[in-house]
């Protein structure tokens, strides 16, 4: 495989996956780039993980065109797939064997010498952190040392493209930032990390540069801090007024803001300046029951390019 | 906490992981299976102690006495019956290793999409079952045949045709079950309906306590599709020369070996599609 620092790992032009008459991937266009941590945003059923499946070159495509490492997978599947490390949505560990033996089987499917993987699973639990769980069960693990150890194996055999399905769905938070912790030091090494996820904290998180998903299609393509900027405002005031009152009290702020979302539960007003904002709402005379004023996120973004929020 | 030493790309060499896929699956499988060796062995053993005191000392002792010294086609009843009780020891060994690991594959776990993320593709995810669970028939038939030779049931002589014969019987049902197992989108216990209702009838009118010509014609034919009645026939030939005409010996033969062949047909395809969803 070519290793010039970068050229391109994954591309996608109009990659399209239907299922009998439903379309879970509709045409999108993509690259990765060595190196980059690349995320794919969206809610659930928006075809991101139909996307990573044909990325991970198990799933064939319906039409369009997907080179993986400079190679085809639809003809180059198993070669392709022995430069990847996959971490699947569940992580589909073998309950029965202890943390190294998943390790260390799942390493001889790479062909991989019980010399070197005798190192290596001594270094991905460090990595992991499992060290002192190496001989317990992985069915014995909490989920978050059970996700640790779906990556760890993941990593076996060393890949240029590391693929993550909902890394830290159903996680603690403190999990969720171990994780993280270890991801990003992928990063620093220079692993090509492609990430879904419906967290917009993990996404900005994580990602170098994401695209947005909902129905099969790309909404937006950039960095965070890009899509933030073209899709959304600086600052994003939160107010609620009770269930029943949000949608009337709507009509009175009206024209306080550059724009405004009214949620069933909330009401969020897109400003440069959310704190003066807030004091102009106060002194008109309304009295939120909570208020909040926070920067813009990727779920503001999501929400201004569907009309939906991420987590119903 | 500490960084890896990694080099991206670097670790494998994919034309070698790909060469080696299917012993791969199957070096895993066994390794999976070496957890329950302890039952592994008991069952294996077990069984041919169980089938020794009660077919072979107890009707076995009743129909040599009841034969006039001519026992069943000229050898002791022990022996006439010992291909077909390794033909089922062989079958009920494959089916274990069949059927559970390809529903714990597919649907309990789902071990097979894991597997398939690798460099091993669909079919060789289906080969390792099948040498696995050929290994735990080989192995059973090995303890199965030991007690044989121990007790002088058997001479030492037809231990190698008698493993010959129970592993082609072996070969044709991990395969038959690799289809059926690979279709199952449930778990709604058909291994207990195909026990019962299709390896028993198989075994019990098969010709495995007697000619399967002295059944009425109309159960004969359970017999004719039953890979026991092939490998017990092709058993009873290559351990004690048994009579047979060369063209049964080649459609004993072709029998078992048409079984590998439809089940591999079946098992391939359904593999690839279920992994690519």
């Amino acid at each position: 495989m070519s290793q010039s620092a970068n050229d391109v790992v994954i591309q996608a032009k109009g990659l399209t996956k239907k299922y009998k008459d439903f379309v879970a991937v509709d045409g999108i266009d993509f690259e990765v780039k060595r190196g980059e941590s690349f995320g794919l945003l969206g809610p659930n059923g928006a075809g991101k993980s139909t996307t990573m499946k044909m990325i991970s070159s198990v799933s064939q495509r319906t039409s369009g065109e997907l080179k993986i490492l400079g190679k085809e997978p639809n003809t180059h599947g198993p070669e392709i797939r022995a430069h990847l490390g996959v971490v699947p949505q569940k992580d589909l560990l073998d309950r029965e064997l202890k943390v190294w033996e998943n390790i260390f089987t799942y390493g001889r499917y790479f062909g991989l010498s019980r010399k070197f993987l005798k190192g290596k699973v001594d270094e991905l639990l460090e990595f992991a952190q499992l060290t002192e769980k190496r001989n317990a069960k992985a069915d014995d693990l909490s989920g978050g040392m059970q996700r640790r150890l779906a990556i760890a194996r993941g990593l076996v055999n060393e890949p240029e493209i590391l693929l993550l399905d909902e890394p830290t769905t159903g996680l603690d938070p403190q999990a969720r930032h171990v994780l993280w912790d270890r991801l990003f030091r992928l990063k620093e090494q220079g692993v090509t990390l492609v990430i879904t996820t419906h967290y917009m904290d993990e996404a900005e998180q994580l990602c170098d540069r994401l695209i947005v998903m909902d129905n099969g299609k790309i909404m937006a393509e950039g960095s965070p801090a890009e899509l933030i900027k073209q899709y959304s405002s600086k600052e994003v005031v939160e107010v609620r007024f009770g269930t029943d009152k949000n949608e009337k009290t709507a009509e009175k702020l009206a024209g306080l803001a550059d724009r405004i979302e009214v949620l069933p539960d909330r009401i969020l007003l897109y400003t440069a300046k959310g704190e003066e904002l807030l004091a102009q709402i106060l002194e008109s005379g309304l009295h939120p029951v909570t208020s909040l004023v926070r920067r813009s996120s990727l779920e503001d973004v999501f929400l201004r390019l569907t009309g939906r929020t991420l987590v119903d | 906490m500490s960084d890896l030493n990694f080099k991206p790309g670097q670790a494998v060499d994919p034309q070698k992981a790909i060469r080696w896929g299917s012993l791969r699956v199957a070096e895993y499988r066994i390794y999976s299976m070496s957890k329950w060796m302890g039952s592994v062995i008991a069952y294996g053993l077990g069984n041919p102690v169980l089938y020794l005191v009660s077919i072979g000392l107890g009707i076995g002792a009743l129909v040599d006495a009841n034969s006039a010294g001519q026992s069943v086609l000229g050898v002791s009843y022990l022996q006439f019956v010992a291909p077909a009780l390794l033909a089922a020891a062989a079958i009920q060994g494959v089916m274990d290793e069949v059927t559970f690991p390809t529903m714990d594959g597919f649907i309990w776990d789902k071990l097979f999409y894991a597997i398939n993320a690798t460099s091993v593709s669909s079919y060789q995810i289906a080969n390792g079952v099948m040498l696995a669970a050929l290994a735990r028939g080989m192995f059973t038939v090995s303890l199965y045949l030991g007690v044989l030779v121990a007790f002088a049931a058997i001479p030492i002589s037809s231990v190698l045709p008698l493993l010959l014969s129970s592993m082609f019987a072996a070969w044709a049902w991990s395969t038959v079950m690799l289809a059926v197992t690979a279709r199952l989108e449930r778990d709604e216990g058909y291994f207990a309906i195909i026990g019962r209702f299709v390896i028993a009838p198989m075994f019990l009118f098969s010709g495995t306590f007697y000619p399967l010509q002295l059944m009425p014609i109309y159960l004969q034919p359970i017999g004719w599709i039953s890979p026991f009645w092939h490998s017990a026939e092709l058993g009873r030939t290559l351990s004690y020369g048994a009579a047979m005409e060369p063209a049964m010996f080649l459609v004993h033969i072709g029998y078992l070996l048409f079984l590998v062949v439809v089940g591999l047909a079946f098992a391939y395809p359904k593999f690839k599609q279920r992994l690519a969803k």
